[in-house]
């Protein structure tokens, strides 16, 4: 591997809104795990969709709605060949991973749980991926349990651990994130989700991390279901996707109910459609799913391999490098980790931090990135984090390390 | 730079080394202020004296520098006010961060929070305080222990 992130050079030019100043400084957008920005030919096809093509879809007869009807099931068949998914119907689309979950929460786990089986998932979640079965809990008296964060700056989960609890426990279901937006930790999927099937236990894996940045291949994971959304992999906002195993789909009530979904309708009953359309009430995000499966074109012909270890080198890198500031604490593993870096500078707090590498023209995130009982655990009330994407280089690494020592002079940290 | 006006050497100064620091035990009562959007919290601990005064109060918690500074300023500026001065002077200093007007004499060294009109997303941060103040001082004083809403 090339000690350089590589793949900057030849991407940079393709995504217009890196190329301003931000108060006077040229931009550093290193808020990439919030979300990622768009190449141009994704904004185009968005508009071109709505010159030429747009209209309801699954509805009308003319030549329009055939169009957008055929544009719409084609990003479907796209995003299953993204994931290797067997079919395009275990592809549902959705606002994002945050609907992905809730619906898989409503719709199977808070219709099939017994009082005392047990949800388990992990202290590193995303209150997406922790609060949708909080809830499920509630209304079935399942218990929710949480494989640990270990180590003093949260180094990951000891996955050791998961097939003595799947033994000791009556756990039904099992939801964890792939990378963790907060640590860096990368998990290791396909074992989890083997560990679980043996045992029977139904997986969901929180893929929001990681669909723009690692492949993925959901056949050889073997996870029931999988969630992600299109604004953290170079697509619009308002689209997600939820991949679930087709029998599991099928067994599924809806989650919404309304147009789109339906068979047959009387004015006392109606009858579902099979899956996917049965979770797609309403008007879908037409524009959205399209500028979606463009997205993922452009990354798969980056290549999804490529990009995993460009990521690693950037998240290495600005580790190794961050690790120079005195009085820092950098949050998860020391190895293993993606492009993205929590961190705590002596005592700044986050939000006087970013506030100050903005007027640099540095985009940091600075909060508990929506894992407040983590930050909580490691002690912590927020934390400033750094994360890259393929488009960012080595020199913006140089722009924080330089905008970190000038903030811990003026804050006196 | 504009963050100069944000972070003046006044503000940097009390957040570092916030005055009236520390806890009060009952019967002084207790507030707390908390902003979930970056987790800044902030426990707030007033007694009243004789004539409806603010004896003294105390601060303790966690925040950013606009956060701390405002507390702390808070603090040394209504020690030993009456009650309705402090919420006078809170109902000032909200009306011109949020406002037109410039920060006037009334508000002494509160003034140094000026910056924050150009910084509108700091705005929760350096009236957190105060609306933990205007929580306090609307509790019965309780004689009994803890009092106050838990946070
Ligand atoms: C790990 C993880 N899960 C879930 C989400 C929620 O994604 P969205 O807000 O797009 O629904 C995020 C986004 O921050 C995330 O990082």
């Amino acid at each position: 591997m090339v000690n350089r992130a590589f793949l900057s050079d030849r991407t940079r030019q393709d995504f217009p809104i890196l190329h301003q100043s931000v108060n006077g400084h040229p931009l550093v957008y290193l808020d990439n795990a919030a979300s990622t920005q768009r190449p141009g030919c994704v904004i185009e096809e968005i508009s071109r969709y709505y010159r030429e093509d747009h209209a309801n879809v699954h509805r009308g007869l003319h030549a329009l709605s055939t169009r957008a009807t055929q544009l719409y099931e084609a990003a479907r068949t796209r995003v299953a060949r993204f994931l290797n998914a067997a079919q395009p119907a275990s592809i549902v689309f959705t606002r994002g991973t945050t609907e992905s979950i809730n619906l898989v929460a409503a719709s199977w786990v808070t219709a099939r749980l017994r009082p005392g089986e047990v949800i388990l998932t992990t202290e590193m979640e995303h209150h997406a991926n922790l609060i949708p079965w909080q809830i499920a809990a509630q209304r079935t008296g399942a218990q929710l349990k949480f494989l640990p964060v270990t180590g003093e700056d949260g180094a990951g989960v000891d996955w050791d651990r998961l097939e003595r609890l799947l033994d000791e426990l009556p756990v039904r279901f099992l939801a964890f994130t792939h990378i963790s937006n907060s640590l860096g930790c990368v998990n290791p999927i396909a074992r989890i989700c083997q560990a679980a099937k043996k045992v029977g236990v139904i997986t969901l894996v929180d893929a929001a991390q990681s669909a723009g940045h690692s492949p993925l291949d959901v056949q050889a994971i073997d996870c029931d279901f999988l969630a992600f959304s299109g604004h953290k992999c170079c697509g619009p906002t308002g689209i997600g996707v939820l991949y679930g195993k087709s029998h599991l789909l099928e067994q599924m009530e809806p989650y919404q109910v309304g147009g789109e979904m339906i068979s047959s309708v009387t004015y006392e009953r109606a009858e579902w459609k099979p899956a996917p359309h049965r979770f797609e009430a309403g008007t879908p995000h037409i524009a959205g799913a399209i500028g979606l499966a463009k997205a993922l074109d452009y990354l798969d012909r980056l290549g999804r391999p490529a990009i995993e270890s460009n990521d690693h080198l950037l998240g290495r890198l600005a580790y190794e490098r961050l690790r120079e500031l005195p009085g820092i604490r950098i949050l998860g593993p020391r190895q293993d980790r993606a492009g993205i870096v929590s961190f705590q500078l002596g005592r700044i707090h986050a939000h006087d931090l970013v506030a100050y590498a903005d007027q640099f023209g540095v985009a940091l995130r600075g909060g508990h990135h929506c894992t407040q009982p983590l930050m909580r655990k490691l002690g912590l009330s927020a934390s400033a984090r750094a994360s890259f994407y393929f488009y960012n280089t080595t020199e913006e690494i140089d722009r924080l390390l330089n905008t970190l020592r000038s903030a811990a002079d003026y804050f006196g940290a | 730079m504009e963050l100069d006006e944000l972070y003046q050497s006044m503000i940097l100064d009390h957040a570092r080394r916030p005055r009236n620091f520390g806890e009060l035990a009952p019967p002084a009562v207790r507030s707390e202020g908390y902003n979930p959007a970056c987790g800044d919290q902030i426990t707030l601990y007033v007694r009243k004296g004789q004539n409806d005064t603010i004896e003294e109060l105390r601060f303790t918690g966690q925040a950013c520098a606009i956060c701390m500074a405002s507390a702390s300023l808070m603090t040394v500026q209504i020690k030993g006010k009456p009650v309705r001065e402090a919420l006078r002077l809170e109902r000032e200093f909200i009306r011109s961060l949020t406002g037109p007007d410039d920060l006037g004499p009334a508000l002494g060294n509160l003034r140094a929070l000026a910056g924050v009109k150009r910084f509108p997303q700091r705005l929760k941060c350096a009236t957190l305080s105060w609306h933990a103040l205007e929580e306090a001082l609307n509790q019965p004083a309780g004689p009994s222990e803890g009092g106050g809403p838990q946070g």
